[in-house]
């Protein structure tokens, strides 16, 4: 029997230590979109289950492993557990797991990083933890989420190794200039 | 340029998709007619003043919204969900 190493979407390429920053790969568990029919129903039915409500826009929401991001409009990302039956009721469930690679940047400068990929202000001032928002990074369709500890990125899997070089560029930048 | 998202918020231009004129709400009956379907596919104001247009928050949360500006100033004056534009008109 071979034995086969499990690769997060990003392989070789991350970690990636630059100056006092980092960024690296994050396995959150099950990612499944949530195409909301019920608000109301939904946000119940997710509290039951996995102790989250349904984040208002802009959002995030967590318990334990359990996250849960707003993801668009009308549409929410449960991040960790396998989604209850009782949460089909209430929205379309879709595993996407395989679909979105995740990666956390850290480290003083993050934000000046960032600055240089989206355009949006994401400064502690304006955009504290557990805020949340879609955006672009350069050209990658992005979810941004600020947690504790940094940034929590998730591009397309297929943008992965685009994403490390986006990021490898601006903080080599940022680095330099502190 | 920037586009307040009901959703959102004020964010930058390269984020949104430009569909056109918001007539697209407006879709004639099958039996209309050719005058009127001819109008509704191909017949547009183009207008040194107000318009009234369909963007997409493509970079941003997704939605469509109708997105009323000034060509001549580019002053923004408003911004509403597709859906409740749609929604009103029914
Ligand atoms: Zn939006």
């Amino acid at each position: 029997m071979v034995e086969l190493k499990a690769q997060t979407p990003f392989g070789e390429l991350l970690p990636l230590h630059i100056g006092d920053m980092t960024v690296a790969a994050r396995d959150l568990g099950q990612l499944t979109v949530l195409g909301v029919f019920d608000r109301a129903g939904l946000s119940k039915a997710l509290e039951a289950a996995h102790g989250v409500a349904l984040p208002e826009p802009l959002q995030s929401t967590a318990e334990g492993d359990a996250q849960c991001l707003w993801f668009g409009r009308e549409e929410a990302l449960l991040v960790g557990p396998t989604p209850d039956e009782a949460l089909a009721k209430h929205a379309a469930l879709v595993d996407v797991s395989d679909g979105w690679a995740v990666a956390e940047l850290q480290g003083p400068g993050a934000e000046d990083v960032l600055a240089r990929l989206a355009p949006v202000d994401l400064r502690d001032s304006v955009f504290e933890p557990g805020d949340i928002l879609r955006s672009q990074l350069r050209d990658m369709p992005a979810s941004i989420t600020r947690t504790e500890t940094g940034f929590l990125l998730l591009v397309y899997r297929s943008m992965a190794a685009t994403l490390v070089q986006e990021l490898r560029r601006a903080m080599e930048a940022v680095a330099s200039r502190r | 340029m920037r586009i307040e998202c009901p959703i959102c918020g004020s964010r930058d231009r390269r984020e949104f998709y430009y569909r056109g004129d918001a007539i697209a709400l407006a879709r004639p009956a099958p039996d209309a007619g050719d005058d009127v379907w001819d109008a509704y596919l191909h017949l547009r104001d183009n207008p040194a003043g107000e318009t009234r247009d369909l963007w997409q928050h493509e970079g941003g949360c997704g939605a469509w919204l109708v997105v009323t500006r000034d060509t001549v100033t580019h002053a923004v004056h408003a911004v509403e969900l597709a859906s409740d534009v749609k929604r009103a008109m029914a």
